[in-house]
């Protein structure tokens, strides 16, 4: 019944921000029409006993990536002048047509499809016993994981570099 | 207990949103954001089946996610950024020289 109100919501809220980061006009409101969609899937996150997923939600996501999304709305200037004229009149069409497959699949998905949740074998840890903690998240991934977060610890070096590099480019002459 | 099927049809609807938003939009910070909307979409569907086969990899493959969304924020702002420094503008309308 908890799981049930909250769902319902944070769907609500979810949706409600997400509907806001596509229709504001200034993107400011758009930066916290994300806001209010991240928190919400956090709650989510937290329904789903994935505390550490909820907690790095908030820290990264909602702390760092939208810091950083309102750091260069102010940089570079809220640019309300935003044409609303289509420049590529077949892509209206093209954007409705996504639409109606995508409503199309959540509608099959939901409601016309009965897909079997079968747990998967004995060696997948109980998730009710260690609530998605540091431990129960860091077993897998410094283990069978541990090539892809290498590979996570260069990307994200590289990362770094490039935007160093593109901050710093200056046109010659 | 909610069936596992109502929060992937949540996801669903939040790409969907950020997809059509993607299409929409032509200011590149909010076409930004709705990049980050679908990737979260896409987390949420991650942790929900990951609960519902009791199986802590969904949580796992949450966080390779974040971090490649992550180097994807900073890249892409420091090339909005430096276009802006050169173009005064960050309508993707305006960026057409490629265009065949």
């Amino acid at each position: 019944m908890v799981e049930a109100v909250l769902f319902v919501l944070m769907a609500v809220a979810a949706l409600t921000g997400a509907v806001t980061v596509v229709l504001a006009r200034n993107p400011i409101y758009s930066a916290i029409g994300l806001l209010g969609t991240l928190f919400s899937v956090a709650v989510i996150y937290v329904v789903h006993l994935a505390h550490l997923v909820a907690a790095v939600q908030v820290i990264v996501y909602a702390g760092a990536v939208l810091t950083l999304f309102l750091f260069v709305i102010m940089l570079i200037g809220v640019d309300k002048s935003e044409r609303r004229i289509e420049t590529l009149p077949s892509q209206r069409i093209g954007v409705g047509a996504i639409a109606i497959l995508l409503i199309a699949g959540v509608v099959a998905i939901t409601v016309f499809g009965n897909f079997e949740w079968v747990p998967a074998a004995a060696s997948v840890i109980d998730l009710d016993a260690t609530n998605g903690t540091v431990a129960a998240v860091a077993e897998p991934m410094f283990t069978d994981w541990v090539l892809a977060f290498e590979a996570t610890a260069l990307l994200l070096t590289i990362g770094a570099a490039g935007a160093v590099a593109l901050a710093h480019y200056r046109r010659r002459n | 207990m909610v069936a596992p099927g109502w929060y992937m049809a949540l996801a669903a609807a939040l790409f969907l949103v950020g997809a059509l938003g993607l299409l929409i939009r032509r200011n590149a910070l909010v076409m930004f954001m709705c990049i980050e909307l679908m990737l979260n979409a896409v987390n949420l569907t991650l942790v929900a089946a990951g609960r519902a086969l009791n199986d802590i990899n969904g949580q796992v493959a949450v966080f390779f996610i974040l971090v490649v969304a992550a180097a994807e924020v900073v890249v892409g702002l420091a090339i909005i950024v430096s276009i802006f420094r050169l173009r005064s503008t960050a309508s993707v309308d305006e960026l057409s020289e490629m265009k065949g």
